[in-house]
């Protein structure tokens, strides 16, 4: 087995892979892209996947956008890139239309609303285990497990302000990987 | 020309896109403000009505912005405004990762992804408590965030096994009158 960057990934691949995380990602895409491409099709990762969703992060857009047009275009250049946009804003686009046309005969229905709700939160659900398991799978250094925990604790917690805290945090975690690293 | 609603559609959005730092949710007032009290296209009720729905949708969180352009413009708005918020942060993607690619085998491309991975996990349980948060208001509910959890932490299955199971004993619970 190469490293994931060495394997090959077809247009219909990329398009097709993000057409599915596109499709289940209930709840926001992250978790969902991490399930396709890291543990399913394994071409990236956990480690590559989480540093592209980091740099996806301070970019503006949303960060698993970037993150698409990264991979998209790491595979298979910008045609790459823009079918793994294509293939993940189609089907919820489709499913989008389709709600917001229903939604007046149907939010009045309560199973409608019980099982909304009850979806938001296995939805949460599955965004804390996804951060779990990739915390587990990365083997964070000492330093890394305190970077981690000061990013949770300040957006997820203390609720700062995101872009100078992260930021602020990304820079500090960057110069200590590189002072762990002297020598 | 000036006042085609396409128009004003494209410029508002392009012009969020790339201040959308950490993604739509960060501009979420910010679109409220222009969509409501600048242009008057919708009033708070439906722009709460359109901000669940896009919550309730799979995809990313962007699609508020979409369900905004359909709402005052149909399909033709749909697609100005979803074209209009991505590309410019797109474009800027892409050329970042063009810079990336070139100096990947640099040692500093390897601490840079070292200091930016435990961040990045970290947001992501962020994000998972502020949802969980929002979403979970009795205990039933709780218990369905930890059991997903569990879920995904144990297991490799594909987590909409127990989407669809959270689901499905929500509802029931709601059946059988142990939640409201």
């Amino acid at each position: 087995m190469g490293t994931p960057s060495e394997r090959q990934v077809s247009r219909t691949d990329l398009f097709l892979a993000f057409l599915k995380i596109g499709m289940l990602g209930f709840g926001g895409v992250a978790p969902w892209a991490r399930h396709v491409i890291v543990q399913e099709r394994r071409w990236l990762t956990d480690k590559d996947y989480a540093a592209l969703l980091g740099i996806g992060q301070v970019l503006p857009g949303p960060n698993t956008m970037n993150a698409a047009i990264m991979i998209g275009d790491r595979f298979q250049g910008a045609g790459g890139a823009v079918l793994a946009v294509l293939g993940m804003m189609a089907m919820p686009l489709v499913i989008l239309v389709a709600l917001a046309s229903l939604y007046a005969a149907f939010a009045a229905v309560p199973e409608v609303r019980v099982a909304i709700a009850a979806a938001a939160s296995a939805a949460a659900g599955l965004v804390i285990g996804t951060a779990v398991k990739m915390a587990v799978k990365l083997k964070p250094t000492p330093l890394a497990l305190v970077f981690g925990a000061l990013s949770f604790v300040a957006i997820g917690l203390l609720r700062l302000p995101l872009l100078p805290t992260v930021l602020a945090l990304m820079a500090l975690s960057v110069l200590g990987a590189a002072w762990g690293r002297r020598a | 020309m000036k006042d085609h609603p396409l128009l004003q559609i494209a410029l508002t959005f392009a012009s969020l896109s790339l201040v959308s730092i950490g993604g739509a949710n960060v501009v979420v007032p910010e679109i409220h403000r222009q969509v409501v009290d600048q242009f008057a296209w919708m009033n708070d009720t439906t722009f709460a009505n359109l901000f669940a729905i896009a919550q309730a949708a799979p995809g990313p969180n962007v699609l508020l912005v979409s369900l905004v352009g359909w709402h005052v413009a149909g399909t033709a708005g749909l697609a100005v405004a979803t074209i209009a918020i991505l590309l410019p942060s797109g474009l800027l993607a892409f050329a970042v990762s063009r810079l990336i690619a070139r100096w990947s085998d640099t040692r500093w491309i390897a601490i840079a992804k070292a200091g930016l991975v435990p961040v990045a996990v970290g947001l992501i349980l962020a994000s998972g408590v502020v949802m969980a948060r929002a979403a979970d208001h009795d205990v039933l509910a709780v218990a369905i965030t930890a059991a997903t959890a569990m879920f995904v932490i144990l297991s490799d299955r594909n987590p909409l096994w127990a989407l669809a199971t959270a689901t499905a004993v929500g509802v029931a619970a709601f059946r059988l009158g142990l939640s409201v």
